[in-house]
């Protein structure tokens, strides 16, 4: 057995393990960390198999940014463990069905997957003598895959385009803060002064003026 | 490992100037007043224009980026009808989306990325490209649907264009990733030759009924059809009558080099798919119209029949049917953008002139509009002398030769049911009496007025003349 053989089977023992920890522990917080724990030792088999690019990909946009979200998401949501635990029996038959389609269509697929004749082909890194799965991505999606990687940019431009046109509005009747008049203003705009004749008070007991 | 040289990008002028001019317009309009908006208008019409000009100018095929990009004769005729189609669009869409406060220059500029999705779509040479081509044309349609935001129709039909368009793609890439499992390439070239040479295809067919499935959901084919209604309702009929016109003509380039440049071994299997897609689009189609009171209601279920009648093209598998189902999609691009016009001809501010009801009367109130609507109605429902009746014809006799005469005679009977409800508007507009037998003023966007009888009557001229039009067709295709 040899030493990458002993790590591949540590990882997959812990990734199994904390991916039945997340459906089976009460705390929904607890839940979302062995997801993070399930993706961290995913990413190192990935690695493990000479995939650096997916490992670090996985670890930076899953456990870095979506996870995060999901953890706020989790944590201002006020979830009774209690209120998940209703209905288990009752949907245990529906679940167990489920369960066991899915098992049959993976199953199969694999066994389909078994059935094709043809070879994958060999890491093409390897054949280009590029040591660094990494460097060999980067090169290849600058060259070979140009043209699609500027349509995902268009694509994405497309996104934001599409954003903005469907939110930004001109809204009306928001009181904002406008600095630029409030530094303008003039001592003639807010005070304005009116000459009027001296009142002359009149007394409270008679009604007759002083 | 492939290199990029500067032929690569001389194969790419079309579409790298429609980029760059996309961003200059996006750009370019942020400093626009709205009451300049015209300027956008015109330059978007002109940016078509030049773009339509730099593909005829160059010939001869090629590829480029290692095969990912094909230059051809097919690629070509339907890049000029996309282009075509959407400058008929913008000049149709013009006055309804400034009586409706979205006369918005990100119209223009979605519409021609969606234009530019499609240019890539039809050149695809890989998996990748198809994927890509086809998410930059489906993302920007999403958005075109939501414009008007505060209808709650308009964000019933995005929300389940969007849903149902994300299955879709997670079909599509489902097939892809098995068809990419059972040949080891994305190249669709070699993907013909790996599928033409499998001995023991099942990963191969198990990616081709995805694929197919995936298809037929961006074509509206029944039974994968259950968007189309609602969202060509919901959507502003100037989104309308673009989502319903053009990328009819993309998704059938899209049909053509995913089945037949790429998995043109599995032949016989995809053309069995399609023959019962086919009888299921023209019963669904077909009947379910009868029932619609919406004339934009109406025009989507037709649609879903004249999807049937173009994979009756797509059945034969030869090239004669891919020619007869490619003079189809062009027929039925033309026709479809002077329909939906129609609606926005006769639509004024706060008043939409999509119920059948609505065109009661016409003759006694517009004769020249109702003589055009009834040209369109015909062709639609393949009368002679028009063009709708030679694309029928086409489709028909391409299911005949490639031996589905029972396809070919569910296909006939059905377009007899289409064309009850074709004529029922026809009936509407000159039998019927007008609420309001006021003449209609003329529409004040001269333009508009010009371009859509001309449009019309292009079904009548092409109709008399057919031939050049399907020699052309039938001239991409290989056929001397």
């Amino acid at each position: 057995m040899t030493l990458q053989l002993i790590c591949f089977y540590a990882f997959a023992a812990v990734m199994v393990a904390s991916a039945l920890a997340v459906v089976t522990v009460r705390n929904t917080v607890h839940a979302v960390l062995f997801l993070v724990l399930t993706f961290f030792t995913a990413a190192a088999t990935w690695i493990l198999a000479e995939a650096e690019f997916l490992g670090i990909a996985l670890i930076v946009v899953y456990v870095g940014a979506v996870m995060v979200l999901f953890l706020f998401v989790v944590m201002m949501l006020d979830i009774k463990p209690e209120s998940m635990r209703e209905g288990f029996i009752r949907f245990l038959p529906v679940g167990v069905v489920v369960a066991a389609v899915m098992l049959v269509e993976m199953l199969g697929l694999i066994g389909v997957k078994a059935m094709a004749a043809k070879q994958m082909p060999a890491d093409p890194a390897v054949a280009d003598g590029v040591a660094q799965n990494t460097a060999w991505l980067g090169k290849a999606l600058y060259t070979q895959f140009l043209l699609p990687f500027e349509i995902a940019a268009l694509i994405l431009t497309v996104a934001l385009v599409a954003a903005v046109a469907l939110t930004h509005r001109k809204r009306t009747g928001v009181k904002t803060q406008k600095p630029g008049e409030q530094v303008r203003v003039m001592r003639e705009d807010r005070i304005r002064i009116v000459k009027m004749a001296a009142e002359t008070p009149t007394n409270p007991t008679t009604g007759e003026s002083a | 490992m492939t290199t990029i040289s500067l032929t690569d990008l001389y194969t790419l002028i079309p579409e790298s100037f429609l980029t760059l001019a996309i961003c200059f317009i996006l750009l370019f309009d942020q400093f626009l007043k709205p009451a300049q908006r015209n300027v956008t208008h015109y330059l978007s019409i002109a940016t078509l224009a030049v773009t339509a000009w730099l593909v005829t100018r160059h010939y001869g095929d090629a590829t480029a980026f290692g095969g990912m990009f094909v230059h051809d004769g097919i690629a070509d005729a339907l890049k000029l009808f996309v282009l075509l189609t959407t400058a008929l669009v913008f000049v149709y869409a013009r006055s309804y989306l400034a009586d409706r406060g979205l006369y918005v220059g990100e119209y223009y500029v979605l519409c021609l990325f969606a234009v530019l999705g499609m240019m890539f779509l039809v050149s695809a040479g890989s998996l990748v490209i198809v994927y890509l081509g086809l998410e930059l044309l489906a993302l920007s349609s999403y958005a075109l649907v939501a414009l008007n935001r505060d209808s709650p129709l308009s964000s019933e039909g995005a929300m389940k264009y969007f849903v149902l368009g994300a299955l879709a793609s997670g079909m599509l890439l489902y097939g892809m990733s098995m068809v990419y499992g059972a040949t080891g390439t994305l190249d669709l070239n070699k993907i013909h030759a790996a599928s033409v040479a499998a001995t023991q295809p099942t990963l191969l067919l198990f990616g081709v009924v995805f694929i197919v499935v995936g298809i037929a959901f961006k074509f509206g084919a029944a039974p994968f059809h259950m968007w189309l209604p609602d969202v060509y309702q919901g959507a502003p009929t100037a989104v309308t009558v673009f989502i319903g016109s053009a990328p009819k003509l993309a998704a059938f380039g899209m049909a053509y080099r995913l089945l037949e440049s790429g998995l043109g071994g599995a032949g016989p299997h995809w053309q069995q798919m399609l023959a019962a897609l086919a009888v299921a689009s023209l019963a669904i189609g077909n009947i379910a119209a009868i029932m619609q009171s919406n004339l934009k209601r109406m025009l989507a279920y037709s649609t879903i029949s004249h999807v049937g009648f173009l994979f009756l093209g797509l059945v034969n598998g030869a090239p004669s049917g891919y020619a007869a189902a490619m003079f189809y999609a062009i027929s039925y691009a033309l026709m479809a953008a002077v329909a939906f016009g129609m609606i926005l001809l006769l639509s004024r501010a706060g008043f939409e002139a999509e119920e059948i009801e609505d065109f009661k009367g016409l003759n006694q109130r517009a004769p020249w509009y109702a003589f055009l609507m009834s040209l369109t109605m015909f062709s639609l429902a393949g009368v002679p002398p028009l063009f709708g009746f030679f694309g029928k014809l086409l489709v028909l006799k391409a299911a005949v030769d490639s031996g589905h005469v029972w396809l070919a005679i569910v296909g006939a009977v059905f377009a007899i049911v289409g064309i009850y409800y074709y004529l029922r508007v026809v009936k509407v507009m000159y039998f019927d009496d007008a609420d309001d037998a006021t003449p209609l003023a003329a529409p004040s966007d001269a333009p508009m007025r010009w371009v859509i009888s001309v449009n019309a009557l292009a079904l009548l001229v092409l109709g008399l003349t057919w031939g050049p039009l399907y020699a052309w067709c039938a001239r991409s295709f290989g056929i001397s």
